[in-house]
């Protein structure tokens, strides 16, 4: 589809966009695709460990879709981030760990099985209505990426979804792990739906997602799914919220000290 | 079945084999020929699903974003391998639980190349070249090996691994061409995993047993010593093209018989690898039985979840 409006700020040549636009439109991707990074490192640390091979291959599957997408993105992030000497690999592994912008949920531990589905799953209902919503963004190369990632993250969705339905009303212990889990990961659903000052840029631009918007369907999409699992929808109070501004929990530095080990141990060599 | 009527379907089947006939799940097959390819193919899918242990132990520590994805895809053909192969493998009328009980319990072998560590990221480059190289070599001839089944999943594997050689080879390529750093790691990584991979294509023709039979049943055309000089010939020059040094001083070309003759193999380190006490054996046995126990209550809840919803499918047909 393509836009003809004027004010799209893809419309506009890369020089032509103000050090603003450029400096939100940066931090706008990089807030996408931080929350696909992390999760596809979290569970790339689960290969070969899987309770069953099929699981294995399943979740290597969903680790490889995101850190394509987040190739995507931060190839696109270099490009405009008006640093010469910026790539894909500087952005992913040269930061410093207040300036990642991925929500808590994501960097979760994989403290069981139970726990990695029911992260994957309250993630993916977002990132699925996140890029069908991109999808209609005025920048071109933002839609481009939804339109790819939008497939493979219905595939996403309905694999964890299906594992919710299958633990949730499986055994009577499958049932407790899996309540247990979504209580405990509940309290990082809300964050999901923040808005930072670049997102509400773009939001203005017609370039980003309005999340505000998305947060009563998805609230509905995944307590379907939990009710068809048996499973009750936790009614919290409060929520932790922080990652979008860098302010991460006590995992991320560990995350990163594995992530960033051979970037850091040995600098400006090439792979 | 009278001993004479057994004698005569062998005879039949042996002349079947002779013929390049493939032997299929459904066809009568002596008892021997099940147990050996039970025995073979096993061996093989547990090689597969340990061998994802040492490089997926580098899945997180990747230094680019582009090895990353590369070294996930890697891992997950070796899952996709070990699929096949327990695939073929129950054809032959033993189940998957069966053949992994086997492997926990240590009654069934895996390739024991398996069980050193992975201790740089060159260690993803040598594996690559070398291992999946071996591995090649080794299963080359089994394309055409006479259990139709195993054939057919040679064949698909034998194209994977051969990328897999490729892209290890790269690996290596690049930390060969690149800082002092790096090379000394290529060179490090060369120098300890030289050896074991020699003793992956298996003792010497003398110390080796089932060779004759497994040579009339295709599941083997070459002896392990042949192999092992194929693959020695084949990896000199592209050491050498790499400016690496093979960790071998008798090693040199021969003129007169037109292949590398090369040092004495550390047998001993061999058998005690094998027996169980190479310095990765415990790690890998205990993540295999450990992902396998800790994962019971979601195998459990799968198998319960699929009953109910059959139950219900058959509740809903009673009432209509
Ligand atoms: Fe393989
Ligand atoms: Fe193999
Ligand atoms: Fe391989």
């Amino acid at each position: 589809m393509i836009n003809n409006s004027t004010t799209d700020t893809n419309s506009l040549p890369l020089g032509e966009m103000s050090e603003g636009q450029r400096g939100n439109l940066y931090n706008y991707i990089l807030g996408i695709a931080d929350n696909s990074l992390i999760l596809g490192q979290r569970l790339g640390e689960l290969c070969g460990h899987g309770p069953s091979l099929e699981t294995d291959i399943a979740e290597t599957n969903i680790s490889l879709d995101l850190f394509g997408q987040v190739r995507s993105y931060f190839q696109y992030a270099a490009q405009i981030s008006g640093d010469d000497a910026a790539t894909e690999d500087t952005i992913a592994f040269l930061r410093l760990e207040r300036q990642y912008k991925n929500v808590l949920l994501v960097e979760q531990p994989n403290t069981d099985f139970g726990y990695v589905i029911v992260r994957q799953f309250l993630f993916d209902a977002y990132h699925l209505l996140f890029l069908r919503e991109l999808e209609k963004s005025n920048d071109q190369t933002l839609l481009a990426i939804a339109k790819k990632s939008v497939k493979e993250v219905s595939y996403h969705w309905r694999f964890s979804s299906d594992w919710i339905r299958r633990l949730g009303d499986g055994t009577q212990e499958s049932h407790e792990r899996v309540q247990e889990a979504v209580t405990d990961l509940w309290m990082y659903t809300d964050e999901l739906f923040h808005q930072t000052e670049a997102d509400q840029a773009m939001i203005a631009e017609g370039v980003g997602v309005d999340t505000a918007a998305l947060k009563e369907i998805y609230y509905k999409m995944v307590s379907e799914v939990l009710e068809e699992a048996t499973l009750e929808v936790p009614e919290n109070k409060y929520f932790h919220k922080g990652g979008k501004q860098g302010i991460h929990s006590e995992h991320m530095g560990y995350i990163l000290s594995d992530m960033q080990y051979m970037q850091r141990t040995y600098p400006n060599m090439e792979w | 079945m009278s001993e004479q009527e057994v004698k005569n379907l062998e005879e039949i089947f042996e002349a079947r084999i002779a013929r390049d006939e493939k032997i299929e799940p459904k066809d009568w097959m002596p008892e021997k020929y099940r147990k050996t390819h039970i025995r073979q193919i096993s061996q093989h899918a547990h090689s597969e699903i340990v061998g994802m242990l040492p490089e997926g132990n580098w899945i997180s520590r990747a230094p680019s974003l582009r090895r990353k994805v590369a070294l996930l895809a890697k891992v997950q053909d070796e899952a996709g391998h070990g699929l096949y192969l327990y695939s073929a493998c129950e054809t032959l009328g033993i189940s998957r639980d069966e053949l992994y009980d086997q492997l926990h319990t240590g009654k069934a072998k895996y390739s024991s190349i398996f069980n050193y560590p992975t201790v740089t990221w060159a260690d993803m480059g040598a594996i690559g070249w070398l291992v999946d190289g071996a591995a090649i070599i080794n299963q080359v001839p089994l394309c055409s090996t006479s259990y139709g089944p195993y054939a057919r999943a040679m064949i698909r594997v034998c194209k994977e691994e051969s990328f897999h050689q490729r892209q290890g080879f790269e690996i290596m390529l690049k930390l060969a061409n690149g800082t002092p750093e790096q090379k000394d790691m290529a060179q490090d990584a060369l120098n300890r995993w030289w050896w074991p991979s020699l003793m992956m294509l298996g003792p010497t023709d003398a110390e080796s047993v089932h060779t004759a039979q497994s040579m009339k049943w295709k599941l083997k055309r070459k002896t392990n010593d042949e192999l092992r000089q194929q693959f020695i010939d084949q990896t000199v020059p592209q050491a050498d093209l790499l400016g690496l040094t093979i960790p071998d001083p008798d090693l040199k070309w021969n003129e007169e018989t037109g292949h590398y003759d090369f040092g004495e193999i550390d047998w001993d380190e061999f058998w005690q690898v094998v027996k169980g006490y190479g310095p990765s054996n415990k790690k890998r046995m205990k993540d295999r039985v450990g992902a396998w126990e800790e994962g019971a209550w979601v195998r459990d809840a799968a198998m319960a979840y699929a009953e109910k919803k059959e139950k219900r499918k058959n509740d809903i047909k009673r009432a209509i």
